[in-house]
């Protein structure tokens, strides 16, 4: 019995050899990727999403994107200049070409300008924008409607698609520019960008090929991958399953329950960074009057230990906050801090009058955010402390919209990504008392409202002074702090882990899209 | 026979027409697709346009009138998210299901009969309680616990077996590509195939050995055995024949609760079949095909059972089909 054992694992051990010497040698310059999803469309103004915007940044270029420390970085645009109040010129890389061998012209940047006010998804981030001038072959203008200090973040989004390649009828006689949600469209199935991966085969929900673009024009990026093969792999543990036993290379995202098994691991790291997306609670003032009286929150944020949950229930794996602006960000006020103090609580719910407190509805998604719903479980039994008695509901993310749209319940989750990766878009979104007309407020379910907060953030959008700027926002922070407008638990990270020698820690970043083109795998 | 065809084809109607409705009646509590479709920051009302050119804000009888005129017409509607016609979809990913659900079948058949045999006429012998003790434990252990163990066993610390997916596949024909005829694919199915078996091998051992125990205790046995039969005939020509029927039944039910099965194994395992691709659908309230699903396998459970009765008849001829008088 052990002489077969013995044997068992020579053979085994052979084949073990074998098959990574195999894999070493054929994948040299092939990068197996795997995502918990692939890419819903080939339409880059179909859907504004992260998974989009990956595809985005593998097969297009924008006119200039972040860093690692939220500066611009010139890609498609050499440079640019601010020429008047509501004027930004920027001067066009030259000699660049999509993938269908067609020259990149101004006349593609204005083809994509006009298509992305025409995408249901994108229009909002252009609504300030009027008009993209052509000035001459390599110079274009972005024209606002008023003083706007989001031009640039704003060009982040402008990723020109091969007008020529898009124009005309496909064969059903359809137009191929045009933008469809719920059916195929040329531009869902077909894409010609000027980026470093073209799209060599697609099968919805199974793989995504990408092979390198010979003609790309950044011929000084050290990136050498010449394959990519995206698979999604939907179960956090058969992912990391996938990367530990060696078959894929680079996976993202890592739950936290999983930082265990691949840090220990020695043939593969672990990179994570703070992000940028904010998880909060909102207390419902129109459904609860208790909420009204600013004592009655701020004894419900005093209550609650965020430190303590992103300690024990997210593993470190996250940044408590106290305001929406993770640090970074111009709105970003060093002075919030989180807090968390429970005799004050218990103090404040006396003085308010509740000292037996009440009970309150509270609704949270269980699939959208990292441990969601244990973070949910973990404040209601928080607010007990304080004798709020919590009614907690929670459910799959297809459910919890249509409940936040009906502001179903007292206390409801949300998490909130700014598209601009800017303070403003926080406040509109969060804090701005709700407005159907202007669309402000919008997912700002307390129906917090405070003038100062709707005014500030209007004129900071106005303000194209960062020293300015920056104190408008940090002072609607404050006020927002002060009033205890909504419950602030934390900022989460991002993690992404690769086998050791795909070198993901220089092209990942806080905006979760991992510059893939310059990735260099040894 | 013709008679009985006609019958279920009728019932398989009626019954797709009952799912239909169902579905349909509670496709509004799924979520709301648009939310799937759109970003955050889009705006209420430019999601509610988007709404109303879908026709999702017509009275329930228009919207489930359309939806039985089109499926009369052969079309089920299209997938939100694959943008194709939903029973593309569910076709293409109809192989990779079926594949599995046979490779477990398999597994199924060559453990459980021998198994389950062994322990029926050897039920003293050590490795017959070691079977019963086995298939007590096996069938309490869920199926993706039984999953990710492998997978932490074979392709996490072993390194044997691949950990996801159905690796490289042979083309067959239309959408069939097979796992059967490349190593690679063969290497792929097996880890998949003994999780999804793992909850109904024991269940198996367990009916077939009730069942061989009875038949071994029965009057014709005895006679056989008495007229000087060799054991081996009797009990695996006269008795194990008998054994089948009930097996062949219980087993026609057991592949649709499979089906189930194949959801769970399926997301685990990332395997590209129509268990997984279901889940992404409710996951994404991508509503037409949940609903084409639906129906889809409640043919299949139909089919199946049709299946199974003329099977019947082949082993047991005196089956009446119709189950009229004789």
């Amino acid at each position: 019995m052990r002489k077969q054992l013995g044997f068992i694992g020579k053979v085994s051990a052979a084949i073990l050899l074998g098959s990574l010497m195999s894999m070493s040698t054929l994948s040299a310059k092939t990068l197996k990727l795997a995502y918990d999803a692939d890419p819903v469309t080939l339409d880059i103004h179909e859907q504004l999403s992260g998974g989009i915007l990956q595809l985005a940044h593998m097969s297009f270029d924008p006119l200039v994107r972040w860093t690692k420390d939220f500066k611009f970085e010139p890609r498609l645009a050499e440079s640019w200049e601010r020429v008047n109040d509501t004027t930004v010129r920027f001067k066009l890389r030259k000699g660049v070409k999509f993938h269908s061998g067609n020259p990149l012209t101004p006349a593609d940047f204005k083809w994509t300008f006009d298509r992305l006010k025409q995408s249901p998804d994108f229009k909002g981030i252009f609504s300030n924008f009027t008009d993209l001038n052509i000035v001459d072959d390599n110079t274009i203008e972005l024209v606002t409607d008023g003083p706007y200090p989001l031009v640039m973040h704003t060009a982040t989004y402008i990723f020109p698609m091969d007008s020529k390649f898009y124009t005309g009828k496909d064969e059903s006689g359809k137009d191929k520019s045009v933008i469809v949600k719920n059916g195929a469209s040329f531009a869902s199935t077909h894409l010609s960008g000027t980026g470093p991966f073209k799209v060599t085969s697609r099968e919805q929900g199974v793989k995504v090929v990408f092979e390198r673009f010979k003609d790309y024009w950044d011929k000084d990026s050290k990136g050498n991958v010449d394959k990519i093969i995206m698979t999604p792999i939907k179960d956090n543990q058969t992912r990391v399953a996938a990367l530990l036993s060696g078959d894929v290379d680079f996976i993202a995202p890592v739950a936290p329950n999983e930082f265990g098994q691949v840090e220990s691991n020695d043939k593969v790291n672990l990179v994570t960074m703070p992000g940028t997306r904010i998880i909060t609670f909102q207390m419902n003032q129109e459904r609860r009057k208790e909420f009204k009286d600013p004592k009655v929150r701020q004894a419900i944020v005093n209550a609650i230990n965020n430190p303590g949950i992103v300690k024990k229930i997210m593993r470190g794996f996250a940044t408590a906050a106290g305001q929406m602006s993770p640090k970074g960000y111009l709105g970003y006020n060093e002075a919030l801090v989180p807090r968390f103090d429970l005799a004050k609580a218990k103090k404040l719910m006396s003085e308010s009058g509740y000292p037996d407190g009440f009970s309150v509805t509270m609704m949270a998604p269980n699939n959208r955010y990292v441990n969601d719903e244990k973070i949910a479980q973990a404040v209601a039994a928080m607010l007990s402390k304080i004798n709020i008695k919590v009614d907690l509901k929670t459910m799959p993310k297809a459910q919890y919209w249509p409940e936040f749209d009906k502001r179903a319940a007292d206390i409801m989750m949300i998490g909130w990504h700014s598209d601009t990766e800017d303070s403003a878009n926080f406040y509109e979104f969060l804090a701005m008392t709700p407005n159907k007309e202007t669309g402000k407020g919008a997912y700002n379910s307390g129906n917090y409202s405070n003038k100062f907060v709707d005014e500030t953030t209007m004129k900071a959008n106005k303000e194209t002074d960062p020293k300015k700027r920056a104190a408008m926002l940090q002072a609607v922070e404050k006020q927002m702090y002060d009033d205890a407008a909504f419950v602030p638990l934390h900022w989460q990270n991002l993690a992404w882990a690769a086998r050791k020698g795909v070198n993901i820690e220089p092209v990942v970043n806080a905006l979760n899209f991992p510059y893939l083109g310059d990735l260099v795998i040894e | 026979m013709l008679q009985f065809l006609f019958k279920r084809l009728l019932q398989a109607a009626i019954v797709m027409l009952i799912i239909s409705l169902l579905s349909f009646s509670i496709k509004d509590k799924l979520g709301d697709p648009l939310r799937e479709m759109t970003g955050m920051s889009v705006s209420t009302a430019e999601r509610e346009m988007l709404r109303k050119k879908m026709g999702l804000n017509d009275p329930f009888l228009v919207q489930y009138g359309r939806f039985v005129k089109k499926a009369l017409h052969g079309d089920l509607g299209t997938s939100y998210f694959h943008k194709l016609p939903t029973m593309t979809v569910i076709l293409k990913k109809l192989p990779a299901t079926l594949e599995l659900t046979f490779a477990a079948t398999l597994i199924i058949i060559f453990t459980s009969i021998p198994l389950g045999v062994m322990a029926a006429i050897k039920p003293n012998h050590w490795f017959s309680k070691l079977i019963m003790a086995f298939s007590i434990i096996g069938i309490s252990i869920p199926v993706f616990v039984t999953a990710l163990a492998l997978i932490y066993v074979f392709s996490v610390k072993l390194g044997w077996m691949p950990s996801f997916g159905r690796g490289e596949t042979v083309h067959l024909f239309g959408y069939w590509d097979t796992n059967f005829l490349s190593k690679d694919g063969i290497m792929h199915i097996i880890m998949p195939a003994i999780a999804l078996s793992s909850i109904m091998v024991p269940l198996f051992i367990r009916l077939v050995r009730a069942e061989m125990l009875e038949e071994l205790s029965s009057e014709y046995v005895k006679f056989a055995r008495a007229k000087g039969l060799s054991r081996t005939k009797v009990y695996f020509k006269h008795a194990l024949k008998n054994t089948m029927l009930p097996v062949i039944t219980v087993g026609g039910v057991q592949i649709g609760i499979m089906v189930a099965y194949t959801i769970l194994t399926e997301s685990v395992f990332q395997w590209p079949g129509m268990g997984f691709m279901f889940l992404e659908a409710v996951n994404r309230s991508d509503i037409p095909l949940i609903v084409a699903y639906i129906m889809f396998v409640g043919f299949l459970f139909v089919l199946v059972n049709t299946l199974v009765d003329l099977l019947y008849g082949i082993i047991n001829p005196t089956v009446n089909l119709l189950g009229k008088g004789q």
